[in-house]
């Protein structure tokens, strides 16, 4: 099995003596639909962020698709967020001045790419998770599953290798957020690898394998 | 769990973050995009600054194209001769063959000679206290004095033929206002003039080539030499010199004057004190230049105080990039292209301003209206260093955050 994403003995402690993460070891395959279920504080979100590149784990070994993080750049992990990984939060994080075509295309902004190219590649995106009709809205003119749509086509706009969702549908009615799930599955079939935080059972049970943490290690990891 | 061994890839096959300059001025023009007032506010401070500078550089300079312009009017060959002074302070006086000697020497156009009548005063009447000659002198000269002076009257005529021979006078700029003979003369005004009475039959214009003059009354030599016996010793000799031959006559001026007594004469070129004058002009006040410094200071702190609230406000956005790909110095650059381009902004905001009140002060006064080449440039490229000296804190912290603290605090 290729791996997408492994954490060998990971340990992240935060300044102040609490630590997120303890001595915790995963291997995510590519392909792979995840889903990270738990209570609040038992370090999911720390697991997302350090299997995004975004913190560096204060002990062990991080490899993101092929990349030793202990070991790589400021640059160079810049680099794989902008090309090979897609995240998903639970706030949207979308800029509310600008369009979700322009939202969108934030997705690209640090792949190089010219503007016009990104709003192509943009336009493909909303209308691949249905809101080709919504072009040139702003935010405040969406609702919530729609700007989550949004959100995830700005994820999914670079065809990345690995999404990482983080309780994406928290915000949400159930229905938008059964059409969100929906859509990352969707999104990920075609042999991206998904990783998505979630304490909704049901959202969970749709998922290849779920793994469930508590203060900071893995207690159960289970697949279909 | 498996123990699968990790893939290893080559590390070139993903490509690093990019962010080309035409992309980060967009992205940085984003933030004052979305906070229009804020970002119109702050750059409003620079603006003032700036615009301070600029009126203060342009006012010099148009005051200064103004005096050289009547400068150039007024022409540059004029030069005087006037007796010197000797070792022992008194001064020399010309031989009354002067006049006549100038104006004998090649490439001399005209000349006008103007005699001191040291005993004569001016009053309005002759009630009015022998001390209070209000500074006026009198002057014996000929007709020609406006012309080669290039000056010409405010009202009523020159001394003429009439003038010759009887007694007539005529007010220089400044006399005529502290005699309050401001009418145009009809031949009715008379002043007290050495104990007669005399017609004033004209008011001149102000002499800009040699202002000393507007003091002065002039009456006619002929008249003078009658009722004052005044010498034909020419207290100053006016010279128009041919334009092609002004350093050629200036430097003989002296000995064609006098030939005994050559360094009793001294010969200077008013246009040149003038041209000293309006390049004094031109030297901008240092306290105003000061002052739109002060005021430019104060936009910066502004500008850095957005900035930094900004920073703090933009958390989830800092976040959201650096999840996008975006490297620390991408952040960096981001908010110091932004803090640069508010004050880029101000400075041209600046410009207007100042070219503005400059073109006002201009048009009140009647003068050139003159912004130097250099303050176009220079103003956006003040903002530019300001901008980005005011933004370097805040992008330094913004640099800093890190991106999971960013994303959670939103």
């Amino acid at each position: 099995m290729t791996v997408a994403s492994s954490l060998q003995a990971v340990t992240k402690e935060y300044p102040g003596g609490v630590v997120a993460l303890r001595n915790l070891s995963i291997e995510v395959g590519e392909g792979e639909h995840l889903a990270v279920v738990g209570p609040s504080g038992s370090g999911k979100t720390t697991l997302l962020t350090v299997m995004g590149t975004l913190e560096r784990p204060t002990r062990g070994g991080v490899h993101v698709i092929g990349y030793d993080v202990g070991h790589a750049s400021d640059r160079e992990l810049a680099g794989l967020r902008a090309h090979a990984l897609g995240f998903v939060f639970q706030g949207f994080h979308l800029q509310e001045a600008i369009t979700a075509v322009d939202n969108v295309a934030l997705g690209l902004l640090y792949t190089g790419q010219p503007l016009r190219q990104r709003r192509e590649a943009a336009r493909a995106a909303l209308e691949r998770v249905g809101l080709d009709h919504r072009l040139t809205h702003r935010p405040p003119m969406l609702s919530g599953g729609e700007r989550q749509r949004v959100a995830i086509a700005r994820a999914i706009v670079k065809q990345p290798r690995l999404i990482l969702a983080d309780e994406p549908t928290g915000n949400l009615d159930s229905k938008a957020s059964a059409e969100v799930v929906g859509l990352l599955h969707g999104l990920a079939s075609d042999g991206a690898t998904l990783v998505l935080i979630t304490h909704d059972g049901a959202i969970a049970r749709g998922f290849d394998r779920r793994i469930q943490m508590r203060d900071g290690e893995i207690v159960s990891d289970e697949r279909q | 769990m498996s123990a699968t061994t990790v893939t290893p890839r080559p590390r070139d096959e993903i490509a690093s973050a990019r962010l080309p300059v035409s992309q980060l001025i967009g992205t940085a023009l984003q933030g004052p995009r979305a906070r229009r007032l804020r970002a119109a506010l702050s750059a409003l401070g620079i603006a003032i600054g700036i615009g301070a500078m600029v009126a203060v550089v342009g006012v010099s300079a148009s005051a200064q194209a103004n005096l050289l312009a009547e400068i150039d009017a007024l022409g540059t060959n004029l030069l005087t001769v006037t007796p010197g002074q000797t070792f022992v302070g008194a001064n020399e006086v010309l031989p009354d063959t002067s006049v006549p000697m100038i104006e004998h020497m090649q490439q001399v156009d005209s000349d006008v000679a103007v005699y001191q009548v040291p005993s004569a005063n001016v009053y309005r009447s002759p009630l009015v206290p022998q001390s209070e000659t209000g500074g006026i002198g009198v002057d014996a000269t000929a007709d020609n004095l406006p012309e080669v002076l290039g000056t010409s009257m405010a009202s009523g005529h020159f001394l003429d033929a009439v003038g010759d021979r009887y007694p007539e006078v005529v007010l220089g700029a400044q006399a005529a206002g502290v005699l309050q003979i401001t009418d145009r003369p009809g031949g009715h005004v008379m002043v007290y003039l050495g104990n007669s009475w005399f017609t004033v039959v004209g008011i001149l214009k102000p002499v800009l080539l040699d202002s000393s003059l507007d003091s002065d009354a002039f009456i006619s030599l002929p008249v003078a030499e009658r009722m004052f016996q005044t010498q034909p010793n020419p207290s100053e000799i006016y010279v128009r010199a041919n334009v092609n031959a002004v350093n050629r006559v200036s430097g003989l001026l002296a000995a064609s004057t006098d030939p005994q007594q050559p360094d009793g004469v001294q010969v200077s070129r008013p246009s040149d004190a003038l041209e000293a004058r309006a390049a004094a002009k031109g030297q901008f006040t240092t306290l105003l230049l000061g002052l739109g410094a002060v005021a430019l200071l104060v936009g910066m702190i502004g500008i850095a105080n957005i900035m930094v609230i900004s920073v703090l406000e933009r958390r989830g956005e800092i976040g959201l990039r650096r999840a996008l790909g975006a490297t620390k110095r991408h952040i960096w650059a981001q908010f110091l292209a932004e803090s640069a381009l508010l004050a880029v902004l101000g400075g041209l905001g600046g410009l207007l301003l100042g070219a503005g009140a400059t073109a006002l002060y201009a048009q009140a006064k009647h003068e050139p209206f003159v912004i130097p080449l250099y303050a176009l440039i220079a103003a956006p490229a003040a903002g530019l260093v300001i901008g980005a000296i005011a933004g370097l804190y805040p992008a330094m912290k913004a640099a800093r955050l890190s991106p999971t603290e960013a994303l959670r605090a939103t």
